[in-house]
């Protein structure tokens, strides 16, 4: 590619087959792709170690993912990774949706302002990975990063598996009390495993080409139904930085994919799209079908899945890697409570039932989009183009129109483990959901971020009116019982000296999206969803919601 | 008078509701597809009985079908 240059990490021989003693690391994590890099990461940040096996030295080849959503961005700030990737990434919100050549809608999808983060950035997928593995290295003495390891073989017991991994060097047995199988949609893992991955499978085909534009093209997502100036069903385009763009072609199911891989027939369809005046040069391509499948369970005695290896979509919604990124997020605060010994395994059962549910989330919205993409009869056909011919007119057809349901954070609401809402009322987030962003000043007064104060361990909100009532509470925070909380009191107007830490709410949008009233309260998991609320603050109520979601106590 | 509606009816719920509508269909021959659709027009429009209400409705389906397209050509 010519606009990104691929670097070969270097191999290096393991302890295990250099005659050097070797640590047994509380997790493996197989794949260093986004997800496997993420969560080593996320548990190095809990202090945890783990070793990455992969089977390659490059990061990803051709870029895959682009669009990454706000809340993937939100995770990657709390795993210190957010500001590289948005100061790298094409920010954008706007949407523009065409039948043929008229503009049926556009939507916008963060009309409201006060959150740092875009509601979506563009960014390859190979940088993501770059900044990701450059994060890795953050971490020599808890992160064992190991190219060309390939994992062959698992067994697993009561207490522990046992690896067999494949170098240049030979063969090796790895021993550790987890393994996280981030090993993609082709696991390895989930075979050797004989675990069935099952699901529908779209009967269309898609070519997807990277190209550099020099010229100045719209930062907005393009999308065509039935596009004049080329004759599959549909295009769509979006930037992405270094001026490349990404062009998908809808080419119908009996396309020809050797044809259609040609870069010189790929060249051909862009120009059609760019016109010919407008210089471009090819950088990747590749011609895809796809599917939607997750495995029973991601969960498997000491074997945990995250990402593609448990769960695939189509890539309309950009739900593949934004979902993957939210497993990460809500596994390794769990697996470290129980790494710690401060849950017990069966703690990790919230994972599965929490994320099947985002996993759910994720194939229900990107196979009603494949359905409305891709009609298969006559009658499908008819009712879709039906849609299209009435959108300019009607709004309820243009909420019909279905070019992709972009990934959105997946919300908890009713799901065991949280606490009833003790402030109902109080503001629109409820227990079960994730954390609204907003700005907030810290006691130095410089400018910040609410979602900055959140997260990787767990947080009380307290809004306080005076130094008095801070005082108070934090007299009695030990009397939560709660392992590394920390409790952030928000203020209206700077009070200083407080005995807590003081988040300043100046703008007043902590306590519009919080319904923050003098004395209410939330509980803040570490992976940024509210646990639970109340209308004063109550050491013994939060001591309770927390061993509840733990699974320690009885709710 | 009361007119044809053109906000959204299915309060957001638009998604489900065309996908149940595809299921409908599926396994259905074209033929059976095309009774399968006049069945529901007369149901809905009986369901909506306001006479005018159903005039503009025929109206705006009818729109650019004269021609004896579909209404989805390219104009040229
Ligand atoms: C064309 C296309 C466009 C997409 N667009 C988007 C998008 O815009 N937004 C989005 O969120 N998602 C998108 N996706 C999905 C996204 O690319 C995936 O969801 C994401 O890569 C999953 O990350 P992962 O870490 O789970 O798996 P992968 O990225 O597949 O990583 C798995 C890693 O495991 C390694 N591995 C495999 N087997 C072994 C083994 N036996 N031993 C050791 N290592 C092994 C592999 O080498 C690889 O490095 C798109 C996908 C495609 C194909």
């Amino acid at each position: 590619m010519a606009t990104y240059q691929y670097r070969h990490y270097p191999y290096r021989t393991p302890p295990e087959l250099a005659g050097t003693t070797p640590a047994r690391p509380p997790v493996i994590i197989v794949g260093a792709g986004p997800v496997g890099l993420a969560a080593a990461i996320d548990l190095a940040k809990q202090g945890i170690g783990s070793v990455i096996l992969d089977d390659n030295d490059v990061v990803s080849v051709g870029s895959r993912a682009i669009c990454w959503a706000k809340r993937t961005l939100e995770i990657f700030d709390r795993l210190g990774v957010g500001e590289r990737m948005v100061a790298k990434g094409v920010t954008w919100q706007v949407g523009r949706v065409y039948h043929r050549d008229r503009e049926l809608y556009r939507f916008d999808l963060l009309p409201g302002g006060g959150h740092h983060r875009p509601a979506f950035i563009n960014l390859q997928q190979y940088y993501v990975e770059e900044y990701l593995v450059d994060r890795v290295e953050d971490f020599p003495q808890l992160i064992d990063l190991r190219w060309k390891h390939k994992l062959a073989g698992v067994e697993q017991s009561a207490t522990g598996v046992v690896a067999t991994v494949e170098t240049p060097d030979g063969e090796y047995r790895l021993d550790a009390d987890w393994l996280i199988a981030a090993d993609g949609a082709k696991s390895s893992v989930r075979s050797l495993l004989g675990l069935a991955f099952e699901g529908r499978t779209f009967e269309e085909k898609f070519l997807i080409v990277d190209v550099r534009i020099a010229a100045d093209y719209p930062r907005d997502r393009r999308f065509w139904f039935q596009p004049s100036f080329d004759p599959g069903q549909s295009v769509l385009i979006h930037r992405q930085p270094d001026d490349v763009f990404r062009i998908d072609f809808q080419l119908g199911w009996d396309a020809d994919a050797e044809a259609e891989r040609q870069p010189e027939s790929a060249m051909a369809r862009v120009r059609q799209v760019v016109g010919a005046g407008v210089n471009c040069e090819y950088e990747w391509c590749s011609v895809y079908t796809f599917r939607c499948a997750r495995l029973e369970r991601f969960v498997h005695g000491r074997v945990l899945f995250a990402g593609d290896s448990a769960h695939v979509v189509s890539p309309f919604g950009a739900r593949g890697g934004n979902g993957g990124i939210q497993d990460v997020d809500n596994l390794c605060w769990k697996l470290a409570q129980v790494v710690r010994g401060e849950a017990t395994a069966g703690f990790l059962a919230s994972y599965d039932r929490e994320r099947i549910h985002g996993a759910d989330e994720n194939i229900l919205n990107s196979s009603r989009t494949t359905t409305f993409m891709t009609p298969k009869t006559v009658v499908e056909r008819q009712l879709r183009d039906g849609v299209l011919a009435l959108a300019p007119d009607f709004a309820f057809a243009r909420g019909l129109v279905n070019s992709g349901r972009l990934s959105k954070p997946c919300d908890l609401l009713g799901f065991p483990g949280f606490v009833a809402d003790d402030a109902a009322g109080a503001g629109a987030l409820r227990p079960g959901m994730p954390c609204e962003d907003a700005p907030v000043a810290g006691a130095d007064g410089r400018a910040g971020w609410l979602l900055d104060h959140l997260g990787t361990d767990p947080v009380a909100l307290v809004f306080v009116a005076n130094r008095r009532e801070a005082a108070e509470i934090a007299d009695s925070v030990a009397a939560c019982g709660i392992a590394r909380l920390t409790v952030l009191a928000v203020t209206e107007r700077f009070q200083g000296d407080l005995p807590l830490p003081e988040l300043v709410d100046a703008d007043g949008l902590v306590r519009a999206r919080y319904g923050g009233a003098p004395g209410v309260t939330y509980l803040i998991r570490p992976d940024q969803h509210v646990l639970g609320r109340w209308r004063a603050w109550n050491p013994s109520a939060l001591g309770v919601a927390w061993r509840v979601c733990l699974g320690s106590a009885k709710a | 008078m009361t007119h044809l509606r053109r906000d959204d009816g299915f309060d957001g719920r638009g998604d489900a509701f065309y996908e149940q509508l595809v299921a409908a269909h599926r396994g259905l021959t074209d033929a059976a597809s095309g009774a399968l659709n006049a069945r529901l027009v007369l149901l809905l429009a009986n369901h909506v009985g306001d006479a005018a209400v159903v005039a503009e409705t025929i109206a705006a389906a009818r729109r650019g079908l004269d021609s004896g397209g579909t209404g989805n050509e390219q104009e040229l």
